[in-house]
């Protein structure tokens, strides 16, 4: 039989869509792949999905009642971590759960489940450091701002979590790979896209951009993350998993001086 | 604000605020209202770790290190000689609200030297709290020290502004107290402690039948002994701690080894090795009570009165039971599954998941993220290959030692060379 190949447009009803349109057709091979990686394969025939809301949210309201609270967040988290051919796990993953009566969810033993629930921790992990790891500075315009650069596309994760803890102040994180950010308002946040310079550099503070006293915050973070240390305790290898060095261009403390 | 003079001031009281290790911010369950600042509803989050590997998530600082105690284990002790500074009400809330802002941190640790009297001091702890909640609408995470000695009002009033109080006992036994601290006694430590205890057991009460209820200390409270500096053994600091986990409700004692800080006689000296692996295995003995069912005389009682420092306490208490084992995972109940060697509690619950499916064996608890290394000798699972050997328990700890390497090698060397 051949294998058909499901072209989505990578969001994630778009993928929900994809998996409908499979089970619709009843269709046995089946590769889902998004439109900016798909290639057109020699013996493959391609199928073009609309993503289709309310299909969508069928699928998505059936496959809650088939998996726990925790295994549909771990499907979300797992289609976000963007990772090639993820979506053929998760599709795996997802047949599995509708043919079987038990919720499957905590079956470890299952290839693609425990997969899934491994790519989804990996994701919270993300997730997880970019609430520690975000850093913001306040601008001109008496916007905090501070930008990213997540391994996954974890933005719509953390929006919860600094609307609720910033209800007070404006607000922007800036994902710079993925080219969009949320901005709240002190009412909504929205996603957003910006143009900036080319060769801007994100690891500088501009004193034409930013407000006089950040330079000082910053300073004053900076001298207190220093004498934090137990000279005596140091242990650079700990250190270093706990904050990973591809994290570091962002972080104030860890700017030189 | 001066920046130059709170720069400097910064750098005084953060440093010596170092030395208290607690730096939890979760378990306290204060939410947004009215659009204020902050949240502490969430788990804790490390914002950043010092360079030895400790989380960062609160702005740890004293309001002052003038004291007029002379406890020998500590930086600010009266007769030291050392630069002296002392923080304003107000420079404190300001530099938390712009730190919090800016996402460096979940909130502030408040603590300080004594000066004039023990009052004097919660006081002006209890004056940063307030004016942090009720002028700046702040809700994020405030830890605040307890002074020993202070007065049950003010008890009383720290608790309403804070999430976790705390006061540390530092030397685990009256007797080394005596020897390094003088001017302390245990009573004042206790009766604070006692305060706060009460004061959350009648909040809990309370809340029950009146929702609104106002708040009291809702992440608990917490304490510190200093490991290494008064030569108790481990069996007399699990023993304390035991003692102060049943009898105040304690959410954490925290165990901290001495730093050496001084040329007195009493102590360590300066340049001789902090005992961390030490530390180590006393968390972990703590844990294996708080959330393993294990009872401390089980692994620390008159015949063993210290932790071994090359394996774990659990890998201990196993080896000295042999009798219990081996374990059927497929059978076995959680206690006893939480007793296997290697086995943390995630990966008792991931079995217990995944065992409704089908019988496991190697190949699944491999994938599930078991380490075998150690498990393997303690357990049975759906396989004929199982140890059939009749092994001792120090060829046990052979087999395991020769097949791992501890991250501790070089501290262990260290420690050992010392002893040998």
């Amino acid at each position: 039989m051949q294998e058909k190949k499901l072209i989505y447009d990578g969001t994630f009803d778009g993928f929900l869509s994809a998996v409908f349109y499979v089970f619709e057709h009843k269709i046995k091979l089946a590769s889902i792949e998004n439109e900016f990686v798909a290639q057109n394969g020699l013996f493959s025939e391609d199928i073009i999905i609309i993503t289709e809301e309310d299909k969508a949210n069928r699928l998505w309201t059936g496959l809650k009642s088939k998996v726990s609270s925790q295994g549909s967040y771990q499907i979300y988290y797992a289609f976000l971590s963007e990772q090639l051919g993820v979506e053929n796990i998760l599709l795996d993953y997802i047949r599995y759960a509708f043919s079987s009566t038990l919720k499957v969810d905590k079956n470890y033993a299952h290839p693609s489940v425990l997969k899934i629930a491994q790519i989804a921790k990996m994701v919270g992990r993300e997730k997880h450091r970019m609430e520690a790891f975000v850093r913001f500075r306040l601008t001109k315009d008496d916007v905090y701002f501070a930008n990213i650069e997540p391994d996954f596309n974890v933005l719509p994760l953390i929006s919860k979590h600094f609307k609720r803890r910033y209800a007070d102040q404006k607000w922007m994180i800036y994902d710079i790979s993925r080219h969009y950010g949320l901005y709240y308002d002190l009412n909504k946040v929205e996603i957003i896209n910006m143009e900036f310079p080319k060769h801007f550099d994100f690891t500088k503070t501009d004193e034409n951009l930013f407000k006089e006293q950040e330079f000082e915050f910053q300073k004053l973070w900076q001298d207190y993350f220093k004498s934090t240390n137990i000279e005596s305790r140091k242990n650079m290898k700990l250190h270093i998993r706990h904050v990973p060095k591809r994290y570091w261009k962002y972080l104030s403390e860890k700017q030189p001086d | 604000m001066s920046f130059e003079r709170t720069q400097e001031k910064l750098k005084i009281l953060a440093d010596a605020a170092k030395y208290d290790v607690s730096c939890s911010s979760s378990g306290s369950n204060r939410s947004n209202k009215n659009k204020g600042l902050g949240d502490s509803t969430g788990m804790g989050i490390c914002h950043s770790y010092t360079e030895d590997g400790r989380c960062v998530s609160l702005l740890k600082i004293l309001l002052t290190n003038y004291c007029i105690f002379d406890c020998a284990y500590c930086v600010t002790r009266k007769s030291n000689d050392i630069k002296r500074a002392a923080f304003k009400v107000q420079e404190v809330v300001d530099l938390t609200i712009n730190f919090y802002r800016r996402n460096y941190i979940e909130g502030l640790f408040l603590s300080s030297g004594i000066f004039k009297s023990a009052d004097y001091t919660m006081e002006r702890l209890v004056a940063v709290a307030k004016k942090l909640r009720l002028e700046e609408n702040f809700n994020g995470y405030i830890h605040l020290k307890s002074i020993p000695g202070a007065s049950d009002e003010l008890m009383r009033e720290a608790g309403l502004y804070a999430d976790r109080l705390s006061v540390n006992i530092e030397i685990p036994t009256k007797a080394g107290l005596k020897k390094l601290a003088p001017d302390k006694n245990r009573e004042d430590f206790i009766k604070p402690m006692v305060k706060v205890k009460n004061e959350i057991i009648q909040y809990k009460a309370e809340k029950k039948i009146i929702k609104s209820t106002p708040k009291y200390a809702p992440a608990g409270q917490s304490t510190q002994m200093i490991i290494g500096a008064s030569g108790e053994n481990d069996f007399q600091i699990m023993q304390t701690s035991n003692h102060f986990y049943k009898n105040y409700n304690l959410k954490r004692v925290y165990y901290s080894g001495y730093v050496p800080i001084s040329y007195d006689d009493r102590l360590p000296q300066i340049g001789s090795a902090v005992p961390m692996m030490r530390e180590n295995r006393l968390y972990q003995t703590d844990w294996l009570m708080r959330f393993y069912g294990f009872d401390v005389s089980e692994i620390l009682n008159a015949q063993h009165q210290n932790l071994d420092l090359d394996i774990d306490p659990k890998l201990g208490w196993a080896l000295r039971n042999l009798h219990e084992f081996p374990v059927d995972v497929n059978t076995a109940d959680k206690r006893m599954l939480a007793r296997i060697p290697g086995l943390g509690m995630k990966s008792v619950y991931k079995i217990i998941n995944a065992r409704r499916f089908r019988r496991l064996n190697w190949d699944h608890l491999k994938k599930i993220g078991i380490a075998l290394n150690r498990a393997q000798y303690f357990m049975i699972c759906d396989s004929n290959q199982f140890e059939r050997r009749d092994l001792s328990a120090e060829k046990i700890k052979g087999l395991i030692l020769q097949n791992s390497t501890s991250k501790y090698t070089k501290t262990l060397s260290n420690q050992l060379s010392l002893f040998g």
